[in-house]
């Protein structure tokens, strides 16, 4: 492999987008359709303090941010420690 | 457990497919007329429509599978005017066909005058087909696809409007408008039409959110389909969404309603459609 270690191959940023973007889009909706779920479900109000809701909203936030290293801090945001 | 598959693109799949459908309990398939991949020509549509009902029938039977289609210019394809003229004069003969249920599957795709030029003109075919029935005279069956992604919720709107322009020339349990999400089922069902939800991999639903909205918005006037075709797709997505039904406790009463039951209650409105409503009951 001759690429730089960060480069996803030969793709440009747009293309990488262009690539990605429905499967991201889709998974997104996924996402939302299962809290959606959970809020729909008997027992929401008990389940709202769960440690694995936490971990999404958790998500959700390291996913904003604005530099690369999200998939890494969303792993390590669900590791034992 | 018994399916009729409401909305798949046989002519794309193999013969291996549909001996796979009838092993997975699918006793009938209904496949609308849509874009090859690729724009043909006035004469492509009429051997396109003799493959939908004459060939793929007699494809399906040998599995012990009854197979439907419905005939149409599909919407990518009706930017060219002239071409659709030239197409849709074709179609009536067609609709006389023993396999043919009505008109479809017809829609928007990028929402463009002419699309929605052709639309009109499709109702109107499917109008003027009007059979004499016991409560009088009653439009073809009409089988719509609503536009992808972006372009799905102005697309819908504009076809709801397009509909109701008809006025009382439409009836709306007459009509089923395909491929509703989240953000345009409680559209089209508050209209009064059926609506169809299509469990395709990343631009359409998935089983979880096709349950979520069978919950939602209740199991009267809804089919789940697969719509495989030729692209990246699964005739088996219909069956997965009836197991995430199972999975999370559904009947097997509810189940059949959807699977199999509420398809044939509205293809049932064609006298064509054989295939009746059933329910399961213990011998004693």
């Amino acid at each position: 492999m001759q690429k730089s270690e960060t480069s996803p191959g030969d793709l440009t940023a747009t293309e990488v987008l262009d690539t990605y973007f429905l499967e991201a889009r889709a998974r997104l909706i996924e996402l939302a359709a299962t809290l959606d779920r959970i809020d729909r479900a008997a027992g929401s109000q008990a389940v709202q303090s769960d440690a694995r809701l936490k971990f999404i909203q958790d998500s959700l936030r390291i996913l904003q941010r604005p530099q690369p290293g999200r998939a890494k801090a969303v792993q390590e945001l669900y590791s034992l420690k | 457990m018994f399916f009729i598959d409401p909305h798949i693109h046989m002519v794309s799949r193999t013969t291996a497919d549909y001996e796979m459908l009838a092993l997975s309990g699918v006793v009938a398939v209904s496949e609308p007329a849509f874009w090859a991949g690729f724009d043909r020509s006035p004469a492509g549509f009429v051997d396109y429509f003799r493959q939908l009902t004459e060939f793929e029938p007699r494809r399906a039977a040998q599995f012990g599978i009854q197979h439907y289609s419905w005939i149409c210019l599909n919407p990518k394809e009706a930017q060219d005017l002239g071409k659709a003229r030239e197409v849709l004069a074709e179609i009536p003969k067609f609709l006389s066909c023993p396999s043919v249920l009505g008109i479809g599957e017809i829609g928007l795709n990028k929402n463009t005058p002419n699309e929605a030029k052709v639309f009109q003109q499709h109702v109107q075919i499917a109008i003027d087909a009007a059979s004499q029935g016991p409560s009088g005279a009653k439009h073809a069956l009409i089988l719509i696809h609503t536009p992808h992604l972006e372009d799905k919720l102005k697309g819908t709107r504009m076809i709801l409007e397009m509909l109701r322009d008809f006025g009382s020339a439409i009836d709306p349990a007459r009509v089923l408008i395909d491929h509703v999400e989240e953000h345009t089922i409680e559209l089209v069902k508050d209209a009064g039409y059926w609506a169809g939800m299509t469990i395709y991999p990343i631009s359409k639903a998935t089983p979880a959110r096709a349950v979520d909205m069978i919950e939602m918005y209740g199991p009267q006037r809804l089919c789940v389909n697969a719509a495989a075709d030729w692209g990246i797709s699964d005739p088996l997505n219909t069956h997965r969404t009836m197991l995430e039904a199972q999975r999370r406790g559904h009947r097997l009463p509810e189940l059949l309603q959807v699977f199999h039951n509420n398809p044939a209650e509205f293809f049932g409105q064609n006298s064509k459609f054989a295939v009746k409503p059933i329910k399961v009951q213990p011998l004693s």
